[in-house]
């Protein structure tokens, strides 16, 4: 059973990723496509990575597959000591349940449902009560600054409160890791740093493990790590380097 | 709750198109409920009929007469208890549009035989004892105002002639099904009638109608009573009253089997209509389905939405359907019951009516709960950004 959120402790509880020489390709009509060629790298508990590169590069792919939403066709991704790859469907939709939050660009809200609601949506794949489920959804929205916004629709909420329902979803369930797909890119740049300090307050005091990908540099520069994909490669080799560019006062 | 709630808000989605598709099954299970009971009507007759009478007519066609002298030699087959005779006598009243059916029977039989015809004792008592008199169905009394101690003129059609009658009872009906428009009048006033003015059509009964011991003995009386008169100059065709009645059903068997077909494709055309509504549906949803997998919502989950959803539409319409059923029927009967004289909902139609939405609801919502279960998240996703 999970804490309610806002209660949990640091971020050493969170399984590292090891993304072991893993490809990916898509066909296209006739055409086999590599979008991701032989990538390895690894992510220690409680990191705040970020993915970076062009378009086509393949970065929004190796997301998804460290989300447990997409299929490798070569190469393993070890969460903790869970081989994600050889899961079946409804297994992986188990272990996203509960290890995976999932921040979209375009926030994904149910547009019929209140903030309350869609938050309190994942937590219907928990044993909680109706009341018990109600009390975390409203912990997790108060924790992201929307206490007064739980019966909005996503209608009548600006894109930054969205995203920020949409974080409250992620968290919830209190999973051990947060994926985000350019979080931010559909947002003003007030509402994108709002956003990406909640992010990175959330990877600080809840030690939340976040992967994000992201074109904008300024969101990067809240990271730990940026690792940068060009043509299905990882073009950065030495992770080490990277953690300069981390913020050290973000750091758990 | 969530989950029925979710279900629901979603019906306001596209508010316009839902209203429609609700108004469309309305309207198809009303249609459905309404041709249901036509037929049902149609069958009225049959369903009122006994086990335990019999109706035996000339068996060259029902034109033809039998000899009232059968009366007695039928009264004599073994397990026939009682024997009444009558006429189709197809007068009208003023106008032939003012049709109803008018028989002149042998009366205090007649009513032994049809305990279903509930009239007062002291009008029974005031029937038998007027030649002239007769007795009206509850509906036809209301259909022309008519009351006890009017006079009633029919114009004869097979019986020519002016025929003075004298209202002396009002029946009801003991069962649903029983037909309250009919007119009786005594068989002996059309009989002392004929031998005045056409004595060759005298003492000719139009049939017998029979009451027997015991049902299971209808096939062994009727072949009797028939076997009584084979080589005669007028032989017999002896049936259960139920088989008499489906003969006169069986000569419209096209109207009903058409009816019946249409009333099965209005039920198929408003469940293409809903299976496009609910695919349209789903189909402008693929990216919230796919981040409800991706929470970890599995697809038994997504197609218990998209089937609740269509079920929850199919059963506003169905409720609103039957709902309108009952005063659309009770109008329609009134506008034809010169025609059914029993044009009344059954339970069974509103089972099929309801049945019916539920096919409806569960057809038009499984290809999109199939397809949003076999939904890849991630491709779906992309088409979102």
């Amino acid at each position: 059973m999970s804490a309610p959120v806002g209660q949990q402790g640091s971020g050493s509880g969170s399984p590292a990723i090891d993304i072991r020489a893993v490809s990916k390709s898509y066909v296209r009509g006739q055409q086999t496509v590599p979008v991701l060629k032989d990538v390895s790298f690894h992510i220690s508990p409680g990191e705040f990575v970020a993915l970076m590169g062009p378009s086509g590069s393949g970065k929004s792919t190796l997301l998804n597959l460290i989300a447990g939403i997409d299929h490798v066709d070569a190469g393993t991704i070890l969460v903790g000591d869970t081989d994600i790859t050889t899961l079946n469907e409804s297994a992986l939709a188990r272990w996203r349940s509960r290890s995976i939050g999932f921040i979209f660009q375009f926030y994904n809200l149910i547009p019929v449902l209140t903030a309350l609601e869609n938050v309190e949506l994942p937590l219907l794949l928990t044993p909680l009560s109706a009341r018990e489920r109600r009390e975390h959804a409203t912990a997790a929205l108060a924790l992201v600054g929307l206490a007064d916004r739980m019966d909005h629709r996503p209608s009548e909420l600006s894109g930054g409160q969205q995203q920020r329902t949409a974080i409250a979803r992620a968290i919830v369930t209190d999973p051990d890791i947060l994926v985000a797909d350019e979080p931010t890119g559909d947002l003003d740049r007030v509402s994108a740093g709002e956003i990406l300090d909640l992010m990175a307050g959330l990877n600080k005091s809840l030690g939340k493990t976040i992967v994000m990908v992201t074109h904008d540099p300024r969101a990067a520069e809240r990271a730990h790590l940026v690792r940068s994909l060009e043509k299905g490669l990882l073009i950065d080799s030495d992770p080490a380097d990277q953690k300069d560019h981390a913020d050290p006062a973000l750091h758990p | 709750m969530l989950t029925l709630r979710f279900i629901l808000k979603n019906l306001s989605r596209h508010k316009l198109r839902n209203c429609l598709t609700v108004v469309g099954i309305a309207v198809s299970v009303l249609s459905f409920g309404l041709l249901r009971t036509t037929v049902d009507a149609w069958h009225a007759g049959v369903e009122a009929s006994s086990a335990t009478r019999l109706v035996t007519r000339n068996s060259i066609s029902l034109i033809f007469s039998l000899p009232v002298s059968y009366e007695e030699r039928i009264r004599g087959v073994e397990g026939v208890e009682i024997v009444s005779r009558g006429n189709w006598f197809g007068g009208e009243y003023i106008d032939e549009k003012n049709f109803f059916p008018n028989f002149a029977v042998d009366a205090r039989t007649y009513l032994e035989l049809y305990p279903e015809l509930l009239l007062p004792d002291d009008q029974k008592a005031a029937f038998l004892r007027d030649r002239k008199g007769c007795i009206i169905g509850a509906k036809l009394a209301a259909r022309f105002g008519w009351k006890i101690g009017d006079p009633v003129t029919l114009k004869g059609t097979i019986f020519p002639g002016n025929w003075g009658l004298t209202v002396r009872g009002v029946y009801a009906g003991r069962d649903k099904g029983t037909d309250e428009t009919m007119l009786l009048f005594h068989w002996d006033y059309l009989n002392e009638t004929l031998r005045k003015t056409s004595p060759r059509r005298a003492d000719q009964a139009g049939f017998y109608i029979i009451g027997i011991t015991s049902a299971d003995a209808a096939a062994s009386t009727a072949l009797a009573i028939d076997a009584r008169f084979q080589n005669s100059l007028a032989e017999t065709l002896t049936e259960t009253e139920k088989a008499f009645q489906m003969s006169f059903v069986a000569m419209s068997g096209a109207i009903v089997a058409a009816i019946r077909i249409v009333s099965l494709l209005v039920i198929v055309i408003i469940m293409a209509v809903a299976a496009n509504t609910m695919a349209m549906s789903a189909r402008e949803r693929m990216g919230e389905f796919a981040a409800l997998k991706a929470l970890g919502f599995g697809g038994g989950y997504l197609a218990r939405l998209i089937l609740g959803e269509s079920l929850a539409i199919a059963a506003i319409g169905c409720a609103l359907g039957c709902g309108l059923t009952f005063p659309a029927a009770a109008a329609f009967g009134q506008a034809v019951s010169q025609y059914f004289p029993v044009f009344q909902v059954s339970a069974l139609t509103v089972g099929l009516q309801g049945a019916s939405a539920l096919v409806v609801g569960l057809v038009a919502g499984i290809v999109p709960a199939l397809r949003a279960q076999s939904i890849g998240i991630a491709e779906a996703l992309r088409r979102i950004g």
